[in-house]
């Protein structure tokens, strides 16, 4: 008798537990639903006193709008878009190799001091950029790359370096120091034993290297909107920021836009979400 | 011996240019924007006439830094207990053999992916109070088809401070006993600020449950089971074995947590602003408004020092406990 009670017991308890799983993805996918039954209504039934109704038909013209924008209204976000493409690209290619020497460096060729200039590398990532914008500002005029796409993969490279740096190096602490001392018996120098040994095993350390310079360098807004005035060079998310603070803009097309920003982290974190994870750990250091 | 030396030397110029760039533009731009925090530059044009330690104290006794800095104590602990709390709840759920857990963790996870930018545009309508004459919008018109009209409220309109009213028992008593600044509107905490603590917890929370999961997946079941065997319910094997082993991952989560709240920009400037009243405003929207837009870069710069002071101390003690304890091993 007792133990058909507890099975029941048993059985709410886990239907109960669903339940509150449950209730929790609605939270973390209310704002996704309303940005895309909002994107995909007509013009003429966009209106916040209905933003929970299901639009009456697929339409696509607020994406249209968003991307190309309106002559003599407000700018469209595919220019943004293609920019934060130029950007991130280079960007997240530069950093990661420059991440794997320094990981090599730190993890197979400790020297003296190299300690120190650990810590002293991983206190860059924590830093608020605030703390540097005023200098930074004045650099990059100097160098004449203020307001313009160089001088935004400049700062995100070099800003990138802690992460990319601190990534590799616990990656390549994991690689047996057998293996590079087997390499070192057979005659390769510091270059060869990153070529023949390190870097063919790199593989999985640069994708999470790379998802998590692309994500970071493709959201950021601080060094963006600080570092390019001019919308013709802006990266999206200033963009995004612009068209959603202007009044003249329609509320779906705010959100399209929005969805638009969003599809490129989104995609990647969707395909590639299992490294995603492993860059996410790293972040936390030894997590 | 020779051949070492040589390789001694390319390992260290592999990592100088990097070690540089770090030494300028991390450190040397610090020392920059603290110098300029002690000079009268006041517009666009630079002006290096040290001016002492006048900048800080006038930020201190600024009304507008005054409740920047309140916010941002309300923020950081708001946000830190709703990620903390939702994080383990989700992850001690989601450690129950679930099906679909897959499904489930991609779906508490994905916000994480997402700009702050796209997350303010989104929640600023979510959140859009509505009007009176026109009818409520967002979460609140949710609310009033669900029948919960009374959770309706202004949100981050709202510009409502809460505090310890200095008439009251508790105000008295703590001014009895000298604490009764404690009492002030200076110590309360804008609810304006809950609808951006809502937002930024939507898109970290997730972070923690994936950081509590990972670690409640690293405890072995055979404590768990010696527990069970010696007659612990489910509740106290969590309270007296599973939490306390948990415990340098709620470390972790608060450094990591902690350092984005207090420097979190790019949400408000999506969702808020300012605010009525600054109820939303936070020091790093103060900073770029006052250097960028006012060119007031001596108080700018006083701003950003003042961030990186807040953040070091949490940081650099983190830093160093986890480098020794990784050297032991």
């Amino acid at each position: 008798m007792s133990t058909r009670m507890e099975k029941r017991r048993v059985r709410w308890q886990r239907v109960l537990l669903y339940c509150v799983l449950t209730a929790f993805a609605a939270f973390y996918l209310m704002p996704v639903y309303v940005l895309l039954i909002t994107g995909m209504k007509g013009f003429a039934e966009v209106s916040p006193y209905r933003m929970w109704d299901l639009p009456s038909g697929l339409h696509f013209d607020s994406f249209t709008r968003a991307w190309v924008g309106s002559p003599g209204e407000f700018r469209g976000l595919s220019g943004n878009f293609m920019n934060s493409v130029y950007l991130t690209v280079p960007a997240t290619l530069i950093s990661a190799m420059l991440g794997s020497i320094n990981g090599y460096v730190l993890a197979k060729w400790k020297f003296r001091g190299s300690d120190v200039l650990f810590p002293l590398l991983l206190f860059g990532m924590f830093i608020p950029y605030q703390s540097v914008l005023i200098p930074l500002m004045h650099t990059l005029s100097k160098l004449h790359l203020y307001g313009t796409i160089p001088g935004l993969i400049f700062v995100h490279v070099v800003y990138g370096i802690p992460i990319t740096t601190l990534i590799f190096r616990n990656y390549y602490a994991a690689v047996p120091t057998d293996l590079v001392e087997a390499a070192r018996i057979d005659g390769a120098n510091i270059f060869g034993v990153y070529r023949h040994v390190l870097f063919p095993l790199s593989m999985p350390g640069f994708v999470v290297v790379m998802i998590w310079q692309f994500t970071s360098i493709w959201n950021d807004f601080l060094f963006a909107v600080t570092v390019t005035g001019n919308p013709e060079v802006q990266p999206i998310t200033v963009a995004l920021n612009n068209l959603a603070g202007s009044f003249v803009v329609e509320w779906n097309v705010q959100m399209a836009g929005a969805l638009l920003t969003a599809l490129p982290t989104l995609l990647v974190y969707i395909f590639l979400g299992r490294f995603f994870m492993r860059g996410l750990m790293a972040g936390a250091l030894k997590g | 011996m020779r051949r070492l030396n040589w390789e001694r030397v390319v390992s260290v110029l592999l990592i100088s240019p990097s070690a540089i760039a770090i030494a300028v533009f991390v450190y040397g731009f610090i020392g920059f924007t603290g110098f300029v925090s002690l000079s009268k530059w006041d517009s666009l044009l630079p002006d290096f006439t040290l001016a002492g330690l006048h900048n800080y104290r006038s930020l201190f006794a600024h009304p507008r830094f005054q409740i920047d800095l309140r916010n941002t104590v309300a923020f950081t602990l708001l946000f830190l207990i709703s990620c903390l709390v939702i994080g383990l709840l989700l992850a001690v759920l989601l450690d129950r053999r679930i099906k679909g857990e897959g499904l489930f963790r991609s779906i508490y996870l994905f916000p994480m992916a997402i700009s702050f930018i796209v997350t303010g545009v989104v929640w600023r309508w979510l959140l859009n109070p509505g009007t009176l004459e026109a009818g409520s919008t967002g979460v609140n018109l949710l609310f009033d088809r669900l029948g919960l009209g009374f959770l309706k409220w202004g949100w981050f309109t709202d510009p409502t401070v809460l505090y310890i009213h200095p008439e009251s028992g508790i105000g008295q008593l703590l001014q009895q006993v000298g604490l009764g600044a404690l009492a002030t509107r200076n110590f309360g905490m804008s609810v304006g600020i809950i609808s951006v603590v809502l937002a930024a917890t939507w898109q970290m929370s997730g972070y923690t449950m994936a950081l509590y999961l990972a670690g409640l997946r690293s405890i072995p079941e055979e404590l768990r089971e010696a527990a069970r065997v010696d007659g612990a319910s489910e509740l106290q094997i969590l309270r007296h074995v599973v939490l306390p082993l948990l415990q340098p991952i709620t470390l972790s989560a608060v450094i990591i947590l902690g350092h984005i709240s207090l420097k979190i920009y790019d949400l408000v400037v999506a969702m808020t602003g300012p605010g009525p009243g600054f109820a939303t405003d936070v020091p790093a929207y103060f900073m770029w408004e006052t250097t960028f837009e006012g060119n007031h870069f001596a108080r700018g710069a006083s701003i950003a020092i003042v961030l990186l002071v807040m953040i070091a101390v949490l940081i650099v003690p983190y830093l160093v406990y986890s480098i020794r304890t990784e050297a032991k091993i």
